[in-house]
């Protein structure tokens, strides 16, 4: 299991997935991806189906309908894993916490390994926040 | 047509069925009828004076249910709000659907937060809810209660 | 001949919100389309009703990140409407300001996604390498790339300090050569016209039917737009044309968005060029019992807020209305007997907004999935393929 994470780290595939969010962490996700900030030449990619995915990126207050589905589309993603929770939304709901319609935060749903806070994290903070990711699994493996 | 035509025309023929009228600003008209009288007064509205159908408000006060229908005459800039006032233990109204597309998705939306039924509605599904949210659970009504008991409400702080 | 299923959703990467369509087809032509939205629903409605009136502001504004302005500034102007009350002159010009620039970084964000489904992957780099520009500008106007909290009930929240002014004026001229070349490379693309002209038409009749709003009606020939129609803001004190054409198919609502941004451009400047000494905010103090509706011209149309007050220092009722709800339902009219391959760029030319709409994707009830959304993005991008090969255009 060390040694098929490590690999992974060289070149992570993010798949990114949204549980009923502003769309705003979303988009500087894909700003990361842009020109400006571009994690491309790090070799990050955003993988087009969950198989193909080594981390996952999950904004959004998971809301009933999002729960459901988030939960069977973990259980599809090819283990080891990293799941890193974008943005307040993720983190513990935010503002959302009373709504009627999301009753629990991202970590009760599944495993989390990394939180970026922000509302939404500047790209800046999505990469730092990746980077920290990475070296902490590198060491400890 | 100006505003004060406009006015006047919806006056002369719903003269019967208009319970008030608020002049509110040279913008803002607030029109109260029975809701018998919503059909013919939304589809007058909307085919003859060529307004646009906004959206339909439905609110919980704690005596009845209103709906308030907005309508905007973009060309005078008028927007005009047709206020009807239900019985709260068995709000039912008809449906505005069959007169426009518009209003579909509209009142499928209030009826599933509020509770409304709208008669002749051609497609009456949820909309925004999830499937297992239980029936008859109206969440914009005031005497909405929790009935989740596996939510987690606090930040764990 | 047989009737197939096919899902698109709710995951997929054509789309950054999770929805849903069912698309319902025979052979390559597509017969009826099911959206169904509300994995986006939040409860908001019912969360206003927890806040008071300035705290609302904060929840609102993150209704959606892309029109994150556009739901404040209804949402002030409809507190505003329950006293009636106007702001001063130098708030009503930064609110514009604000809400301009916002519009330029959406339809600019739109054409990068229109120009990624297309197979232009060029197109979506320089568009959002564009945007970035305009996101600095805001940076130095209001301090935050996206959520601007600009708006508070009465006027604005901060001042833009004069010190400031010049460098943003400079980089606004310094993206219109770019924005120049992103039109001219769009418009006049033989390619594009292919793909795009006479695809998805929604009719004048149909958009009245459904009463949409934004450019989705604008392209189809009706001649509407709130900032025109209903001046509020600093829009009746600046030069500026109303972009209506006459076709309502994908192309006409592509040229809509683009020549919006360049008039854009214009208020920007003109505001910040001619903003007036004064006071940022009327001080209100409590908002008294009425009823109040503030609807403001958002990127993809009419944002409407109802805002009802009973005397206290929170809102009895508040109603939140995007412009997306009123234009997703015209996908009934404008995808129905269309191709497969021009499935994602048509349900991607009314800009849709989900997060705003609060809506879900549809459900396949028979559970059968003959391909997957890269299967249709895959099929789009041949399309545009074979386009150039019968031109004998160059391959990009």
């Amino acid at each position: 299991m060390g040694m098929k994470l490590r690999a992974l780290l060289k070149s992570p595939w993010v798949f990114h997935l949204s549980t009923g969010s502003c769309n705003n962490c979303d988009i500087e996700v894909l700003d990361c991806l842009t020109p400006r900030f571009d994690i491309e030449r790090f070799g990050i990619l955003l993988a087009g189906s969950i198989k193909h995915a080594d981390v996952l990126l999950i904004t959004g207050s998971c809301n009933r309908q999002s729960a459901e589905r988030l939960k069977r589309l973990y259980e599809q993603v090819p283990k080891p894993c990293l799941v890193v929770a974008i943005g307040e939304c993720a983190m513990s709901r935010g503002m959302f916490i009373e709504s009627y319609n999301c009753p629990l935060p991202l970590d009760h749903i599944i495993p989390v390994d990394a939180y970026i806070p922000g509302c939404p994290p500047k790209p800046e903070a999505i990469i730092a926040g990746a980077v920290k990711l990475i070296e902490k699994v590198g060491a400890a493996t | 047509m100006t505003r004060e035509q406009a006015l006047q025309e919806i006056r002369a023929r719903f003269d019967g069925v208009i319970l008030s009228m608020f002049d509110k600003s040279p913008s803002r008209v607030y029109i109260e009828i029975k809701p018998e009288a919503l059909v013919p007064a939304a589809n007058y509205i909307f085919w003859e004076l060529g307004a646009r159908f906004n959206i339909a408000t439905g609110v919980d006060t704690r005596t009845h249910i209103e709906i308030l229908y907005h309508f905007i005459i973009e060309e005078i800039n008028l927007l005009v709000s047709l206020r009807v006032k239900l019985d709260r233990d068995r709000p039912v109204i008809d449906s505005l659907t069959p007169s426009f597309e518009a209003a579909n998705w509209v009142e499928r939306e209030i009826h599933e937060l509020l509770g409304v039924e709208f008669k002749n509605h051609p497609d009456m599904r949820r909309l925004l809810l999830p499937e297992n949210w239980p029936e008859g659970v109206y969440p914009l009504r005031r005497d909405y209660q929790e009935w989740d008991k596996q939510a987690v409400r606090d930040r764990g702080v | 001949m047989a009737k197939t299923i096919l899902p698109i959703g709710p995951y997929h990467p054509l789309q950054e919100e999770p929805e849903f369509f069912t698309l319902t087809v025979e052979g390559e032509r597509i017969t009826d389309i099911d959206v169904r939205v509300g994995y986006n629903h939040r409860g908001i409605e019912k969360l206003s009703e927890s806040r008071t009136f300035d705290q609302s502001t904060f929840v609102i504004e993150r209704i959606c990140g892309i029109c994150s302005t556009s739901h404040p500034f209804a949402y002030t102007r409809a507190v505003e409407d329950i006293f009636p009350m106007e702001v001063p002159e130098r708030a009503k010009y930064i609110r514009t300001i604000i809400a301009e620039g916002e519009r330029i970084h959406s339809h600019l964000l739109w054409l990068g996604l229109a120009g990624h489904f297309l197979g232009y992957n060029t197109v979506y780099m320089w568009a959002w390498k564009l945007r970035e520009e305009i996101l600095d500008v805001m940076e130095i106007l209001s301090g935050n790339r996206n959520n601007y909290a600009m708006f508070k009930p009465g006027g604005v929240r901060r001042d833009i300090k004069p010190e400031d002014i010049p460098a943003a004026l400079k980089k606004i001229d310094a993206i219109v050569p770019t924005l120049e070349m992103l039109k001219n490379a769009v418009i006049d693309d033989p390619v594009l016209h292919a793909r795009t002209k006479g695809v998805g038409i929604l009719s004048k009749a149909d958009s009245i039917r459904y009463s949409a709003v934004g450019p989705t009606a604008r392209a189809s020939g009706v001649a509407r737009d709130l900032r025109k129609n209903c001046p509020y803001g600093a829009y009746d004190k600046v030069e500026w044309d109303m972009i209506v054409t006459q076709n309502g198919d994908v192309f006409d609502k592509a040229v809509v968005r683009i020549l919006e941004t360049f008039e854009s451009i214009k208020i920007i400047k003109a505001c910040l060029e001619h903003l007036p000494e004064g006071e940022i905010d009327a001080n209100i103090t409590s908002v008294p019992p009425g009823e109040g509706i503030g609807h403001i011209e958002a990127p993809r149309g009419e944002t409407f807020h109802y805002v009802r007050s009973d005397g206290t220092n929170r809102p009895v009722r508040h109603k939140v209305r995007a412009p997306t709800y009123m234009n997703l339902p015209t996908f009934k009219a404008t995808i129905v007997g269309e191709t497969l391959s021009d499935a994602t760029i048509i349900l991607a030319s009314i800009d849709p907004c989900y997060c705003c709409t609060e809506r879900m994707a549809v459900r396949d009830e028979t559970g059968r999935k003959l391909l997957h959304g890269q299967d249709l993005v895959r099929l789009s991008r041949e399309k545009t393929e074979r386009i150039r090969r019968e031109m004998g255009v160059e391959p990009q």
